[in-house]
């Protein structure tokens, strides 16, 4: 096939406007990305040379990492909050998704007349600051004795996590053919069946999403783990807001402390990386 | 004993006052296939779907064998489906495809994977078991979704449009092997179709509905010979019959200079109503191009090989009609010639109801 000039043309428009957009878009990569790797970068450094003039070029150390490690008597440690952090976060994911899933099956394959109400509802929640609601979630916690204790963030993690769930997952179910939930029933499932061999097989990527999603939202939530549960029960981000202080800012180790704190983030988004581009983008492309 | 009846089942959908389907009266014999046709919305897979337990029937009752099944859940109802789309399950292999419904029925594993062993022989899908569904042609797909039906033993397939995914060759081929197949296990079977002439190729009979309305059900030559009314007669063959505006004379149909006897008993019905509002029914090879009849110019040749269809616009009673009229593949005409159309015969004729009028014989069954 011969080209012509004008294909040419059109080709060579369409390689420079190509060339320029992957340029934005490694410029907008690089400046997000940018705070998370001057962090990482203090966290090699010590304080001296962490809160002087920015460098690049310094002698790594791990001291500060060592620092942020150790524990001291009567404060939350890195293990314990590691620990608790893992338990909230595992505990109320997994409750997400097993309410979210029965919910979201319903809502997509038996819809009720006002599905759409519901629908709302569930995201209605989300709207109200959750400033506005802590002070009558604190005196309920504390009428029930649940302040500084796990269950208080498991409950609210889930509570919190649950709207999401429910309208992400239902779009991955309406994604699914009707044909082959008919085909099952068809074929002799209950709905417990349909739902564990054929829906939820079909639609992993998409709950493999929607699990890192839940996961990062509770891991990295602060404000609500501050409130209700500030002492050694509690997780990460209280952890590591500990390691600010009014004796001066440390700032190699508060980089260090926050580097540990985003690392089960990174490693589980990267390990769930395909699956979770895929069930984001399920329904994108029919 | 499978026998399978609707006895005046009615679907209507919600947000909708005309039902799907209307007090449908039908019964399928032991062992037919029993092929329901019609065009888009004529209630035909809904009248499936409410036999497969898809759909809820509103009024009315099915039954299988002795069994009222109207309420029954569909897993409950011991019949097999064959989808459009197939939907095969992606994730299993065409093996766990063919055996899901024996592992729902809890059936020990040794004896599935005979049975399902059994069933790929029969289909010829020895070979691609380990295959996940995205890996088959449209063809192999629908023999995966015969096989998982068939493994059950049902008592009833039910097969909605199965072979509308495969392309034209295709689709004849597997209609002879569906055919063949459900005539070597002589299972009760009802197929859904918009092709009438997958229809009449395949049914022991056929089942004729429009707008939910079951308008005829009989053997597929008593369909083409003898169709009940107009909406019969216009759907029934292929290519399409002639139904033209018609008039009346003492005892004879009037076609241009042609005159047809008309049979005495539609000559007696015929004088009896008035000869208001006739249509003539008349199947192209009952027309010929020649000097007598109503004149008329040739707008389309379609030239097939064996045979030609000639497309003709004629003026008869004031309008101007289209019709086809079939001629030898050695007959020389052209688009813009102009000829005379001649009836040969057979005619059928439909009263201003729409209904065919009875014939001497037919009057005498």
């Amino acid at each position: 096939m011969t080209l012509t000039a004008r294909d040419k043309q059109l080709r060579g428009q369409s390689r420079w406007g190509t060339a320029a957009l992957g340029l934005v878009t490694w410029l907008v990569a690089a400046l997000f990305f940018f705070p998370v790797f001057w962090m990482v970068l203090n966290s090699f450094k010590t304080e001296l040379v962490a809160n002087t003039k920015p460098v690049l070029l310094f002698e790594p150390t791990l001291d500060r990492w060592e620092a942020a490690i150790d524990s001291i008597p009567g404060l939350l440690s890195f293990s314990e909050a590691f620990f608790n952090s893992f338990l909230i976060v595992i505990v109320s994911t997994v409750l997400v998704l097993v309410l979210a899933i029965p919910a979201a099956y319903a809502l997509s394959i038996y819809p009720i007349k006002a599905w759409r109400d519901a629908l709302f509802f569930f995201i209605s929640t989300k709207f109200l600051p959750i400033v506005a609601a802590i002070l009558p979630l604190w005196i309920m916690a504390k009428e029930l004795g649940l302040l500084n204790t796990h269950l208080v963030l498991i409950i609210l993690y889930t509570a919190m996590n649950l709207p999401l769930a429910v309208w992400m997952l239902r779009s991955f179910f309406g994604e699914v053919p009707r044909e082959l939930i008919e085909a099952a029933q068809m074929d002799g499932t209950g709905l417990y069946g349909q739902i564990k061999d054929v829906m939820l097989p079909i639609v992993a990527p998409g709950v493999a999403a929607t699990a890192l999603l839940c996961f990062i939202f509770a891991w990295n939530e602060f404000f609500l783990a501050v409130q209700l549960n500030p002492v050694e029960g509690s997780t990460v981000p209280v952890w590591v807001s500990t390691n600010v202080t009014t004796r001066g800012n440390f700032m190699a180790k508060l980089s260090a402390a926050s580097t540990l704190a985003v690392l089960p983030v990174v490693i589980a988004g990267w390990i769930a990386q395909k699956k979770m581009i895929r069930g984001l983008s399920m329904g994108a492309v029919k | 004993m499978s026998e399978v009846s609707y006895r005046d089942a009615t679907k209507t959908y919600p947000g909708t006052d005309a039902p799907a389907v209307n007090r449908l009266n039908l019964t399928i014999d032991d062992g037919e296939l029993l092929v329901l046709v019609g065009p888009s919305g004529s209630g035909k897979s809904t009248a499936l779907r409410m036999l497969a337990g898809l759909e809820a029937c509103d009024e009315g009752s099915i039954f299988i064998g002795d069994r009222d099944v109207t309420l029954a859940q569909p897993k409950d109802r011991d019949v097999a489906m064959i989808f459009q789309s197939y939907a095969l399950y992606p994730h299993m292999t065409v093996a766990q495809n063919i055996g899901f419904p024996l592992k729902q029925q809890k059936v020990p594993k040794d004896e599935r994977a005979r049975q399902v062993r059994e069933a790929a022989r029969i289909l010829d899908l020895e070979d691609y078991l380990d295959r996940k569904p995205k890996q088959l042609s449209g063809g192999q797909r629908q023999r995966v979704a015969t096989g998982r039906a068939i493994v059950r033993h049902p008592q009833v397939f039910l097969m909605d449009e199965p072979l509308s995914n495969l392309d034209a060759k295709l689709r004849v081929q597997t209609r002879a092997e569906l055919a063949d197949l459900q005539a070597r296990l002589g299972v009760t079977t009802v197929y859904v179709t918009h092709d009438q002439v997958e229809a009449m190729t395949m049914g022991h009979r056929v089942a004729i509905l429009d707008y939910g309305e079951l308008q005829q059900v009989a053997r597929p030559g008593e369909l083409y010979r003898h169709p009940v009314n107009l909406f019969v007669a216009g759907f029934i063959g292929s290519p399409a019959m002639n139904l033209i505006p018609t008039d009346t004379e003492d005892g004879m149909v009037v076609f241009g200079t042609s005159r047809i006897e008309m049979d005495p008993a539609v000559a007696a019905t015929v004088s009896r109503a008035g000869a208001k509002d006739l249509t003539m029914g008349i199947r192209p090879q009952g027309l010929s191009l020649g000097s007598e009849g109503v004149p008329a110019e040739v707008v389309v040749v379609e030239e097939l090989g064996s045979e030609t269809f000639v497309f003709v616009e004629l003026e008869h009673l004031g309008q101007i009609v289209r019709g086809r009229v079939r001629v030898d593949a050695e007959y020389r005409v052209s688009r813009g010639d102009y000829t005379n159309v001649e009836v040969l015969g057979p005619v059928h004729l439909f009263g201003a109801d729409g209904l065919r009028l009875k014939t001497a014989t037919e009057q005498g069954d």
